[in-house]
Order: structure tokens, then sequence, then C-alpha cells
């Protein structure tokens, strides 16, 4: 049902690519988080490994717990959570990006980001995120 | 372990915090030994222009961070020259020193690195 281009090749079929995903927009106002989501979920089941997905700019506001959710909404908070507990992706929220916009949380090692954020993500520098880049054979931004 | 970096600039200058955010991606890989250059283009270019004065609404001039971006290493940047032309742009003075690259050719100089980003 996803795209035959994220199959390996015939040619070398036992290839399994490294992806790096960033997702630098809210999941209110668009898709582009969702798509991100449904595209490492679909790397995974098809075997590729994911280094980590970076949330940059808006994106820093898809992993707080503090959010309700409603019966009836989505929750993508809640969504990536379950890809960290089960495939152990690297959620990691951009330091910088959520202290630009006011976010609660503080470095790495506050315990008060534990109330703060949904399982699975953690706050951390844009080091990260070259690091990231520079493990993946894929960099790909939503 | 290093790699080669393009930033696609492609927005105004002064939308948001996307500039400020889009120089400490810039620095950070920069400062962490990657090899970094910079495409300008669609709305992209208006961020080169000479003679801004953001002051006006009450903004912080970019020109002094994107040169002071060599002290980092970064002196690669390209601007492309569709972008200026369709903006009546292609006479006025920059604040860097780029080179021109025409839109037939920005397929080849993204496949020419490693990494592209576009921001």
């Amino acid at each position: 049902m996803y795209g035959d281009w994220l199959k390996p090749s015939t040619e070398a079929s036992n290839s399994q690519m490294k992806f790096a995903v960033q997702i630098n927009s809210s999941p209110f106002q668009t898709q582009s988080g969702a798509t991100a989501y449904q595209f490492t979920k679909a790397a995974l089941a098809l075997g590729h490994e994911i280094i980590r997905v970076f949330f940059y700019r808006d994106g820093a506001y898809h992993g707080l717990a503090t959010r309700p959710s409603p019966d009836d909404e989505n929750h993508p908070a809640h969504d990536w959570s379950e890809l960290a507990r089960n495939h152990g992706v690297d959620l990691v929220i951009c330091i910088s990006a959520a202290q630009r916009r006011g976010l609660p949380v503080e470095a790495d090692h506050d315990d008060g980001n534990a109330a703060r954020l949904s399982e699975g993500f953690r706050i951390a520098g844009l080091g990260l995120w070259v690091d990231a880049c520079l493990k993946a054979d894929r960099f790909i931004v939503f | 372990v290093s790699k080669r970096f393009l930033f696609v600039m492609q927005s105004c200058p002064h939308v948001g915090t996307q500039l400020e955010e889009n120089l400490d991606m810039i620095l950070t890989a920069a400062s962490m030994d990657q090899t970094v250059s910079l495409l300008f283009l669609d709305d992209g270019v208006f961020q080169l222009l000479e003679g801004q004065n953001p002051a006006v609404i009450g903004r912080k001039h970019v020109a002094p961070i994107f040169q002071a971006l060599p002290l980092y290493d970064v002196d690669s940047f390209w601007i492309e020259l569709e972008s200026l032309q369709e903006r009546s742009l292609e006479d006025r003075a920059l604040t860097l020193p780029v080179q021109v690259v025409a839109r037939s050719k920005v397929a080849a100089l993204m496949a020419s690195h490693d990494i592209v980003v576009m921001c």
C-alpha cells in the first residue's frame, strides 16, 4: 500500500536504508507531521532503520503530553510514543525551537520534562540533528 | 565524518523566525566541521538585498549575520539567476559575494551535496 520506491530494490534485496527525519510544522496546521508519521511507520514496516526523528520549528509542538486527548481526535504525540515504544525510535525535540516558543521544557536531564513530554520524546540540541544526518543514508524534511 | 550540506533559502527575510532558525542550523552544521553551502532561490533572493532597513518594522538586520558566516568557513554562496530576473533584481547590489547559477543547473548543484535542507 505504500510507495514501491521504499521497498529494497531487487539488485540489493538485503539493503536496509537508514533514514533521518525532520518535522518542521505544527500538528495543528498542516498534514506534514501526519505524513511523516505514516512514512516512518511504513519505513519501519519494510525493515528500514529510522536513525532519529528531529522535531524543529513548530514541529516542537508534537511531543507535548499536556495536550488533552479528546476521544474522537487523533493525538499525534500518542502515535509517535507508540512508535518509540514498539520500535525504539529516537524522538528528539529541539531545545532552541521549544524555548523560542515558550514551551515549558528544559535540558535533557531535567526530570520535570517527564510530565510535560509524551513517552519516548526527549529534549536536545541541533547537534543531534547533524548527528542524524551524518548517520543516515537519506535525510527527509517534512 | 563530514558531509556536504546545502541549505536552500527559499523564503523572504523577516517571515516569523524562519531565517533565525535557518541560521541556527547552518551555524550548528558549520561548527561541527561540515562543509556548508547556501543556495538562494525563489523569494529567498530577497534575503541578500543591499540597503534593507528592517529596524522600521522592529526586526534585526540579517546582513551582518550572513557576512559573519565566512568566520565559520561557510563561504560558498549560490543564487539562482531566474529567481533574480523574475523579481527584476538582477542589477541590485547584494550583501554577499554570490555565484550565480542558472535554473537548469540547480538540480546538478543539489546532486553534488550529501544533505539538501529546504528551508
